[in-house]
């Protein structure tokens, strides 16, 4: 048992904050109130390898680790959550389930340029009827000859118009289950630009408001049969296999969020003064940074424990991370809505002004409740696992 | 090519200075970092690189911990790393330092040396000079802007009202300003690389050509007679005038007290 | 080496497209101070190609002797025929004190020449003195001590720290000097010195470069160094725009515009402009701090002014912490206001 990082961990660190600091953080604030696709950071990131961090080398990636990755959506979101969740959404939920289930061809054709960040990946599962509830799909795939033919619609697809390779889950069925009757789902990888494949609405969302949250639309959208992802049928062990990491990457975003907000309010009560002295020399102040700094590195240990699981799994797939990667998501995700909103108590009027950031971070920190399963899904998985 | 780029490891000063209670530089509190203007240098080492293929060697001397800076700088691609440690060796002002360095740079192949102009610690901007005095290089300081053609550098090196295009056979050293050019970001997979790189280590053995009375504290011609927190001029009177127009009363008295008008 | 043979102080008079550098004049008046601590001369050492001229000028700011080394190679300053030049002087002449300007050439030239000559050299001082090293003898050490050594104080860490350093037991005691720092004497018009020619020859090799272009900055600023007053504006200013204001107040006190380092990091205003560790070091009569923070960097270069005078809004700003004068308010209200009230005050005169 040892809590302290390794030297490559600590450098790392080190690269993920100057580059944080220097790069994503000047625009922050522009990046929410313009709703604007930091495409300049992304762009920036690409050219450092934040694209890729834990694919191999032989896949175009850098060949670190999970842990890694997760400190770079935790230094990226101290300063910008919409910079954290770009990256996770591209890394958690389209490179790892190609890295994991795809053919050494589709590694080649999609793997390569996502994890080299000359493409961006997105995912979609969600649909207007089919949230938590993955039964619920509509959009379907239908294979005629050499090329399956989707039909339907995603919603509040992160990463949605911005992205180039997409991982795409329909109906490609039915299957009898012990007497019921179910959906069989596939997973595909689509690309942008492929006919009828379209853009709906853009969602004009409460936080992290320049990730580019689409409406995805597939009109008799036709795309290569190789391009199934996995097995035909298997989509829904694709898709909870890929958000139980995916719950890692907004873990750390919340983790990252909460970490920002209190870095700002420690900084900020020691420079306000009332009563003619600093406001940190009040003990309410006190005990109320006491409480968010102990939340933070609780959920800080449960957002690496997750990571270091998932690292496991990678030399041995047997390994389960499901229940470290949901504890640790609805853990830091509460953590985070609370100490942003403490934060913005602290700060007084100005917590409640654009300029001062920690009302962003508290807008932004609410999400991380909800996207990737709720916080009531992830009790579910929880408490599933505990009484099975 | 072969680039060998001297730097060093310093306490970042950005965030101001902490001070132990006896008045002495409280290292440990303060950030190591690779010394900025030697970071520039890197860089244009590595944009050398990138362009012609030449072989960046990283070398510092210091203390073990050193080694932080030169794993940085593998990180960010360079090729080799040496650091040059040795209990001996600590003490030394910039004519010992300079000594070691060359005679540590003695025992390798270049084509052109880069050191940073001067470090943020000492901001003495002596020791490139001197290792170019040392191995009896042609040195081009305060560069600006840095060119390879063939064999030859060509510089923009820059004075307090221009520049000079300076052209100069390799081998060569050049000093870098840090204008000379942004530097570039590590990768994370270049600091795992780095982390599993061997950095040579040398110790006052391996120095070539250097004698002892040269080297160290004892071989520091200049010495330190008194080393103190700048005492700083008091303040002095600071005036919350009820309105604009009190405080333009105020200055406006003193400065006809002063005599300036 | 005996260290008695060396003896008088010297200063490396630098030249620049045949104009002496101020900076060689403050030398000169430093230098007469501790030529006259030591009982001793002082000799200006002249490289440069057609400057011989430029001795008498040397002569009326103090110098007792000048060394002119003249030659074609010397035309633009180089590293190697300059620091040739130098040693030569040093190894043939024996001077027991070298100072050269901390100037872009100084501090070339500088390391070069210490090394070639192997003594110990003191970078960027700001404070030079003749005394005692140890400063304080060694009990039971006594006859260890030195006397009427060169003292050599400067900042380090950004002007954090401070340090002052000998250097025992090499001659020449060498230093670089900060321009700005050292007062040069009010010149005495007529004055002659001992004019010696020496010629050292010169002989081009592979450490010769070749200045192939010479590329003067075109800018029509002026040099704040000089400035009897100055108004400083820092990123409280709040745009390139507003230093308007603080043009207004230069011109009717006749003085010229500096800024912070912020202020040309922001492009608001050209960094020779700037004061402070990594731009200027100024000591103006009056010093405007208007709209800066005072960080410790900006401090280092403006401390040594003779008054001044801090508006910032911020209360807690440590730049009133060096300011004579501090005034806790809104620039915008204050320097407008200020500057009608002097034009007032100037014309009732």
């Amino acid at each position: 048992m040892d809590f302290t990082l390794n030297k490559e961990h600590e450098m790392a660190r080190t690269l993920f904050k100057e580059f944080a600091e220097n790069e994503a953080k000047p625009l922050a604030q522009e990046v929410d109130e313009k709703e604007m696709f930091p495409r300049e950071t992304v762009d920036k990131m690409a050219k450092y390898g934040f694209l890729g961090i834990p694919v191999p080398k032989e896949f175009g990636g850098q060949g670190c680790d999970i842990l890694t990755y997760v400190m770079c959506v935790e230094e990226l979101s101290k300063v910008c959550g919409t910079s954290g969740v770009i990256v996770s959404a591209h890394t958690s939920l389209c490179v790892d389930p190609i890295m994991t289930f795809g053919t050494p061809e589709q590694k080649a054709k999609y793997l390569v340029p996502l994890a080299k960040g000359e493409k961006l990946g997105a995912f979609g599962l969600t649909e207007p009827g089919a949230g938590t509830d993955a039964q619920g799909q509509q959009t379907k795939a239908v294979l005629d000859g050499d090329e399956w033919v989707l039909n339907g619609s995603k919603c509040f697809i992160t990463n949605g118009k911005e992205a180039d390779v997409y991982v795409i889950f329909a109906v490609t069925g039915k299957i009898e289950k012990k007497g019921r009757v179910m959906k069989e789902i596939s997973a595909f990888i689509v690309e942008k630009g492929t006919p009828g494949f379209t853009f709906g609405t853009k969602e004009n969302k409460m936080g992290i408001r320049g990730s580019s949250t689409y409406e995805l639309i597939f009109t008799d959208c036709r795309i290569p049969k190789e391009n199934l992802l996995g097995q035909q049928g298997k989509g829904f062990n694709i898709a909870m296999h890929t958000l139980d990491g995916g719950r890692i990457g907004i873990a750390a975003q919340a983790l990252g969020i909460a970490e920002g907000a209190l870095e700002r309010t420690i900084a900020y009560t020691k420079e306000r003064k009332q009563f003619g002295k600093s406001i940190s020399a009040f003990q309410n102040t006190q005990f109320q940074l006491a409480d968010m700094a102990t939340k933070v590195e609780a959920a800080k240990m449960l957002v690496y424990k997750a990571a270091l699981k998932k690292q496991e799994y990678v030399t041995n797939p047997k390994v389960s991370y499901s229940v470290e990667a949901a504890m640790a998501k609805l853990y830091a995700a509460e953590v985070a809505m609370e100490v942003t909103t403490k934060a913005v108590q602290l700060h007084g009027g100005y917590g409640y002004i654009r300029e001062y950031e920690v009302e962003r971070m508290m807008r932004d920190a609410k999400i991380t409740e909800i996207y990737e399963g709720t916080s009531e899904v992830q009790r579910m998985v929880i408490s599933a696992n505990i009484l099975k | 090519m072969k680039i060998i780029v001297c730097i060093k490891q310093v306490p970042d000063t950005k965030g101001g200075v902490k001070f132990n209670p006896d008045g002495t530089l409280d290292r440990a509190a303060m950030l190591a970092i690779m010394n900025p203007d030697d970071k520039a240098g890197l860089e244009a080492a590595l944009r050398l690189k990138d362009q012609y293929g030449a072989e960046v060697t990283v070398l510092t001397m210091g203390l073990p911990k050193a080694a932080d800076a030169l794993r940085e700088a593998l990180a960010m691609g360079a090729d080799k790393a040496v650091l040059v440690t040795d209990r001996v060796l600590g003490g030394a002002d910039t004519w010992a330092t300079s000594t070691t360095i060359a005679g540590a740079i003695r025992n390798l192949d270049y084509d052109l040396i880069i050191t940073g102009r001067q470090a943020i610690d000492g901001d003495t901007a002596q020791v490139g000079p001197q290792i170019a005095e040392h191995l009896q290089l042609p040195v081009i300081s305060y560069a600006q802007d840095l060119k390879v053609e063939g064999d030859k550098v060509i510089v923009q090196r820059q004075y307090d009202d221009r520049y000079h295009v300076v052209e100069a056979k390799m081998p060569c050293l050049v000093t870098a300003l840090s204008e000379l050019n942004p530097p570039r970001y590590m990768t994370p997979g270049g600091i795992f690389d780095a982390c599993k790189a061997e950095i040579t280590t040398w110790g006052r053995a391996d120095l070539k050509d250097v004698e002892d009375c040269n080297l160290g504290l004892n071989g520091s011609p200049t010495k330190i007679a008194k080393a103190s927190d700048k005492v700083r001029k008091g303040a002095g009177e600071k005036i919350v005038p009820d309105s604009p127009s009190d405080g333009v009363k105020y200055i406006v008295e003193k400065l006809s007290e002063k005599h300036v008008i | 080496m005996s260290l008695e043979e060396y003896k008088d102080v010297y200063v490396f008079a630098q030249q620049v497209d045949g104009e002496i550098s101020g900076i060689s004049y403050e030398l000169l008046g430093k230098a007469k101070d501790l030529a006259a601590a030591l009982g001793q001369k002082v000799v200006a050492v002249l490289l440069g190609y057609n400057v011989k001229g430029l001795a008498d000028s040397l002569a009326e700011y103090g110098a007792d002797k000048v060394i002119v080394v003249d030659d074609k190679e010397l035309e633009v300053y180089r590293t190697e025929p300059y620091a040739h030049g130098l040693a030569s002087v040093i190894n043939e002449f024996k001077p027991e004190i070298m100072l050269v300007g901390a100037t872009a050439i100084g501090r070339d030239l500088g390391p070069t020449v210490s090394a070639r000559v192997a003594t110990g050299l003191t970078a960027d001082c700001t404070q030079l003195d003749i005394g005692d090293f140890p400063l304080v003898a060694i009990p039971g050490k006594e006859s260890e001590q030195k006397h009427n050594q060169l003292l050599m104080t400067r900042p380090a860490f950004g002007g954090n720290t401070i340090a002052t350093i000998a250097c025992p037991n090499n001659r020449p005691q060498m230093a670089t000097v900060r321009p700005g720092v050292m007062q040069k004497i009010e010149p005495i018009k007529g004055a002659k010195a001992e004019v010696v020619d020496y010629n050292p020859g010169f002989t081009p090799d592979n450490r010769y470069v070749t200045v192939k272009e010479v590329v003067k900055a075109v800018s029509d600023t002026v040099d704040i160094m000089n400035a009897k007053i100055l108004v400083s504006g820092g990123r409280g200013v709040g745009s390139p725009e507003n230093f308007k204001i603080l043009e207004d107040l230069a011109a009717v006190l006749g003085g010229e515009v500096s800024c912070s380092r912020a202020v040309v990091d922001s492009g608001w205003k050209p960094k020779d402009l700037q004061v402070g560790q990594t731009g200027k070091t100024v000591r103006p009569h009056v010093y405007f701090a208007i709209g800066i923070s005072g960080a410790i960097q900006h401090v280092a270069g403006m401390e040594e002014s003779d008054i001044i005078i801090a508006i910032n809004k911020d209360e807690d700003a440590p730049i009133f912490d060096v300011a004579d004068y501090g005034i806790v308010g809104d620039l915008n209200k204050i320097v407008p206001e200020l500057t009608e009230s002097i034009k007032k005050a100037l014309a009732e005169k």
